[in-house]
């Protein structure tokens, strides 16, 4: 038995950059990288019949903004651009906790909710404020999430004036720090000014 | 004095061993900042823009509903109104209960709550189509909804 050393023939890696190549316009092709940003909101619960209506709104509490077909924006009887909503929001969300007789700001009460008592003093006036938005099936898509948008911007302006006053950190900051108090106080801060958006079932209201 | 030998210089040609390294590197980038494309756009949408946005963070748990005008080859079958694709077709209001229910049966049972519906809708939709498919997502008790927008960074509103 010839007892050779056979040798090895080393593998021709040419070709691999040719097969990396090949994967990669694969996945290139195959795959996406968009980031999804959006507006997240919640749908109200499906009506269910046995369960009693809710107690009805004073009118002065309600920030009332309607979208017409020609897309056209009413506010609180008022035509307006929607460049503007987000201030007219503002001010309504905020109102004149010091005069509650002023009947173009929504009321004020007084909540019993620990973690507010606990960071914001056990008087410290609330807003019964909601913001209705009603809008016809032919107002455009765009001007729906531009209104949209406005009141979310509104909601988190309150929000982060509120914040800086009483704990000198932004909303933002707050939620996304690390440290459980802060997390409690944008807790507390967003159980103060909840975002009430409520969507009227639509109407062809036309116009 | 010779400085130079006689005799042509030979430039030495470059190695191109660490090539598929390289390609490998761009190969494992794209692997893992991707995600597979589940469905291929049967309807076109330019997203609106928006400031108050917030990132979708679990895409596995994100179901994706497109409204929006038929592509150009396919508008001579499904006219030039906006439509609404769900997975890979076109469907009616109707058939999102249907969706949602399979969109729900594939996801662990656990994480059905935080399942997110993005709503990816062409900017010159009317709303009429779009109540529609709230009103559906609702009886279906799909509740948790995303209105796909981008974000603008600069003042202005874009209408």
């Amino acid at each position: 038995m010839a007892k050779s050393k056979r040798e090895i023939q080393e593998i021709n890696a040419g070709s691999m950059a040719d097969i990396a190549f090949l994967l990669l316009i694969f996945f290139l092709v195959t795959t996406t990288m968009d980031v999804d940003t959006g507006l997240m909101r919640v749908l109200p619960p499906p009506i269910l019949e046995d369960v009693p209506p809710p107690p009805p709104v004073k009118m002065r509490n309600v920030f009332v903004v309607l979208a017409n077909s020609q897309d056209n924006m009413l506010v609180e009887d008022e035509y307006m651009q929607v460049e503007d909503l987000k201030d007219a929001a503002k001010e309504f969300i905020v109102g004149y906790p010091n005069n509650p007789g002023d009947e173009r700001f929504p009321e004020f009460k007084v909540s019993e909710d620990p973690l507010i008592i606990k960071y914001f003093g056990a008087n410290y006036p609330i807003s019964k404020q909601i913001v209705s938005l009603q809008n016809d099936r032919g107002t455009s898509y765009q001007l729906y999430i531009a209104i949209q948008d406005q009141l979310a911007q509104a909601y988190s302006e309150v929000r982060d004036q509120v914040a800086m006053n009483q704990f000198g950190k932004k909303y933002d900051e707050l939620k996304g720090s690390k440290s459980k108090v802060d997390n409690e106080k944008a807790k507390a801060v967003r159980k103060l000014i909840p975002q009430r958006i409520s969507e009227a079932e639509p109407k062809e209201i036309g116009g | 004095m010779q400085i130079r030998k006689k005799g042509k210089k030979t430039v030495p040609p470059v190695s191109t061993a660490s090539l598929p390294d390289i390609v490998f590197m761009l190969l494992f980038f794209f692997m893992v900042t991707t995600v597979m494309r589940e469905t291929s756009l049967k309807v076109t949408h330019v997203i609106p823009k928006a400031k108050e946005v917030a990132k979708l963070e679990r895409k596995s748990l994100v179901a994706y509903i497109h409204i929006g005008p038929p592509l150009k080859p396919l508008q001579a079958i499904m006219g030039t109104e906006p439509r609404i694709q769900l997975d890979d077709a076109f469907a009616m209001p109707s058939d999102i209960p249907t969706f949602v229910e399979s969109v729900k049966s594939e996801t662990n049972e656990a994480e059905v709550p935080l399942l997110t519906y993005s709503l990816k809708v062409d900017v010159k939709t009317k709303m009429g189509i779009v109540v529609d498919v709230k009103q559906e997502l609702r009886k279906a008790n799909a509740l948790k909804i995303n209105y796909s927008t981008s974000k603008i960074v600069d003042k202005a509103i874009t209408l």
